[in-house]
Parts: C-alpha cells; structure tokens; sequence
C-alpha cells in the first residue's frame, strides 16, 4: 500500500477542494458563456462590442497572469470600495478575497470566454427551419430558446463543452500558486519536506488523470443522450 | 351577420433593402376556401404567405384575421414592426403552417412535435393534446410512426406528420409552402391526398403550390403571381382554362 507519510487526509481535503474549485469554475464559465454567446449573436450594437472586447482580452492574456491580477488586484479595489463606503456613507462593507475565491472568478471568466465561443458556433448550427417552425407555432421568444435552441444547440456544443471541462480541470492546478491549499500544494509541500517529489507528485497525477477519463466516460454518455433522434452518418 | 371572413389580406407590399418583392397583393377568404398560390420562382408567392403568419413583416398593407387587424408600429429606424408581439403569437397560433422542409423538431418524437404547440402555446391540458394528436395521427395514416424521431422516417412521412401537427392546432386557416417540393417523386401522391382530403373536409387554406393538377382540381380560388404582382385571379376553371393574362398562358404552357 502507498504510505503517505502521514499527509494522506490533507491530501484528500485538498482532492476535494480541487473538484468543488472545478465545478464551481464550470457553472460560472457557462453561466458566462451563455451570456456571452447571446451577446454576441443579439443585434445590440453595444452587447456585442462588450462581448468581443471580454473574449478578447481573455484569449489574449495568460492564466498565471490573470490569476495574479484578480487575486491581488481584487482585495485593492475591495479595500478601496470599503473605505469609500465607509466614508461617504458609513456602511460597512468588507470582503476578504479568499484563494478559492479569486480561483473560482478568474478560472470561471477565463473559461467564460471560452465558453462563449463554443455556445456562439453551436447556437448557429441550429437549422433556422427549427426555430422558423417555432415562431410560426406561436411560441414567445423565451418558450424557443428553452424548448427548442437549447436542446438543439446542445448536441452542437457538447464536444467543445467536454474539451474545455477537460482542460479547466487541469487548470485548477495553477490557484495552489496564490495559496490555496488543493491537492497540487498539499503535494508540493509534502514533496519538499520528505523529499520524495515522485512519491506525492504521482499519486497526485493520477488523480487528475481519474478524473479526467471519468468525465470523458460521462461526456460520451451525454452525447448519446443529446443526439437522440439524430441519425448518425458514418 | 355574414359569417366572418377566416383572412384578409390588403395590398401587401414588401421590399427587402432596395428590392419590392409584394407590389401590393390583396386576398379575401371564405371559410372553406382553398386558394392556391401559383408562378414562377420568384414571383412573390412564398414570401405573401411568410407574410401572412409575420415570419415577414409586410412593408405596408394590412392582415386580418377573424376580424382582428394585425397592429404595427414603427421602430427607431423607421422600419414596421408589429405593435403588439402577444397579439402576434395569438395570430399565429390560428393560422399554422406546413413548411416545404417540414421542420419538425428533430429532438422530439413525432407525438412530442404534435403535443409541443396545443399544451405551450394553446394551454390545452396534455392528456387532452394526445388524444388529438393520435387521432390527427389516424387521420394522415402515420399513427403507428408516433415514437418515431423525425429522422428516422421518409419525407413523405416527415411531411404528414408536420400536417398532423398543424390541425393539432385546429387553425382557422393552413398556410402550406410548397409542401411537395422537397418530396421525391413517388412520395408527393400520399401528401396530395392528405392534403385533398383536408379540402374537402371544408378546411380553410392557402397553398403555394407547383402541383397544377392540385391547384386545378382542388382550388376554390387561384392566384397567379408575376413579379410581386396578381397577374391572374379567379376560379381554376377560369385562370387555367381562360386566362386574361399572356404570362399566364406562357407559365401554363410546358404544363399541359
């Protein structure tokens, strides 16, 4: 049996905080990609420039970089936004931005964008006879968004979804930088102390690789799912 | 009171950016009626009956139907758009439609397409909605395909069920564009049929159509269009046996 020197439950709270900063990540990054996707393709002048200036920047500018920025750069503007509070209207307002929590905004907008990009291309794909039929069926906007484009656009947008679930996963690795304690800094500093870096690194490998080939298990079952009633050319 | 005409359309026109497509078309129904829409490609004719049902907003020109006009307005550019989109989903909800490429929806069973329309957008309680389904199912000759994904059925199929879907809506008037024309050859008969017995059933509908035997046999009334234009109106007898219209003979010409 592997011997973890006594780090083994530390090292399973961080697994854990890996997965909840994972999913969280994701419900933002769709949230925002959703958002995004419907900006770009709405006839708003205004919401589409706002749009492409978001998944500009975002493509544009390394993680590390962006992490950094949110992490520090966010408790600045919270600090500032306190005292103005406080002054102006002695309200008092204070907001400690945590690790986990920069982590979930930063790796959430990053992916946001990508996000978009995926839902943007799926939401064009939908044949426009589909919603055409919709419209001439008297349904209001939101009953054909709901009923009809996202089930559609979903069979389109699944691929791209599982892709960058995959490499979102990965990315949680880079908030044990600003300090959180997941599995990837309980490992670095287990590593360092019992200097046997293959011993804590590895495991710690395999525990992204699990969770990564799981995920590509249930993304094809999902795809199955959503592809139901489509005949599929071979 | 005379019974209330199911549509009226008043000089319809429509221009896209410079083009007129609708140089002013007007139509008047009865119940029971069953205007075919004939011409060219080109002529206008799918495009007056996209207007009908506001998948295109008439440049000018009125739409009523069962008394109740359609209400516009216009928006910051000076476009016409429909005042009231409530008003507009209600309208359309009475006049269904039955697309050349069917347009079923291709995540949902047949049944599911059926029901989707009557429980979401008429309010009729489900249980309800799928007992007419099934018997609109019977009536077109596809009951047995009701589990069936669009996908997984022949054209003819496809389109019989895309009728069935639109009586579920038990519409005041069927609007059908070019329903045949996506079809192979062999498989326009069953959808005629369909479509000829809905006709003599003393159901309303407008049909663009470049089945002239369709038209001939089965039309109480017969528009040709020509360029955005009504070049030739009136019972099949007269527009196809004694037309006014030069145009009208030429389009008759390699037909018969």
């Amino acid at each position: 049996m592997l011997d973890l020197k006594g780090y083994g439950p530390a090292l399973m709270e961080g697994a854990v905080v890996t997965i909840e900063l994972a999913f969280l990540s994701l419900a933002l990054a769709v949230a925002l990609g959703l958002i995004g996707a419907s900006a770009k393709l709405s006839n708003s002048r205004a919401a589409k420039g706002a749009a492409t200036t978001y998944t500009t920047l975002i493509r544009g500018v390394p993680d590390l970089v962006m992490m950094l920025l949110f992490y520090y750069g966010g408790q600045v503007v919270v600090n500032m936004l306190s005292d103005y509070l406080w002054d102006a209207y002695e309200i008092d307002f204070f907001f400690q931005f945590d690790p986990f929590i920069s982590g979930v905004i930063t790796i959430g907008l990053i992916f946001g964008a990508y996000m978009t990009e995926t839902f943007r291309g799926a939401f064009l794909a939908v044949e426009s006879g589909q919603i055409e039929a919709a419209r001439a069926y008297g349904f209001t906007r939101w009953h054909t968004f709901r009923r009809i484009m996202i089930p559609q656009m979903l069979r389109h947008a699944l691929p791209g979804i599982g892709n960058n679930w995959q490499v979102l996963l990965k990315t949680t690795a880079l908030v044990s930088i600003i300090g959180l304690t997941d599995m990837v800094r309980v490992a670095e500093e287990a590593a360092k102390a019992e200097r046997m870096p293959f011993h804590f690194f590895i495991p710690v490998a395999f525990v992204y690789l699990t969770l990564t080939a799981g995920s590509e298990l249930f993304i094809k079952w999902l795809n199955k799912r959503a592809n139901v009633g489509v005949v599929q050319e071979s | 009171m005379a019974e209330q005409a199911p549509l009226i359309c008043r000089d319809i026109h429509k221009t896209f950016d410079q083009l007129e497509v609708l140089k002013g078309i007007s139509l008047e129904t009865r119940k029971g009626d069953v205007v075919s829409l004939i011409g060219s490609s080109g002529s206008g004719k799918s495009t007056f009956l996209r207007c009908i049902n506001m998948l295109e907003t008439p440049t000018s020109g009125d739409i009523i139907v069962h008394g109740d006009p359609i209400r516009f307005t216009k928006n910051r550019k000076g476009e016409r758009i429909p005042a009231d989109n409530k008003q507009v989903e209600l309208i359309r909800a009475k006049l269904s439609m039955v697309f050349q490429s069917f347009n079923l929806w291709s995540h949902m069973t047949v049944l599911e397409n059926i029901i989707e329309a009557p429980i979401n957008v008429l309010k009729v309680p489900k249980k309800e909605a799928i007992e007419r389904a099934e018997a609109y199912l019977n009536k077109v000759g596809i009951y047995e395909r009701k589990d069936y994904y669009p996908a997984q059925m022949s054209g003819g199929q496809q389109q019989r069920a895309a009728i069935a879907r639109a009586l579920a809506m038990e519409p005041e008037v069927m609007l059908f564009d070019e329903p045949t024309s996506a079809l192979d050859p062999e498989l326009v008969g069953e959808v005629l049929k369909v479509m000829q017995s809905l006709a003599e059933e003393g159901r309303t509908m407008i049909v663009v159509t470049h089945e002239m035997a369709f038209a001939r046999d089965v039309s109480t009334q017969v528009l040709f269009l020509h360029q955005g234009v009504i070049e030739e109106q009136g019972t099949p007898d007269k527009v196809f046996d004694n037309p006014d219209s030069e145009r009208m003979k030429q389009f008759l010409a390699p037909n018969f």
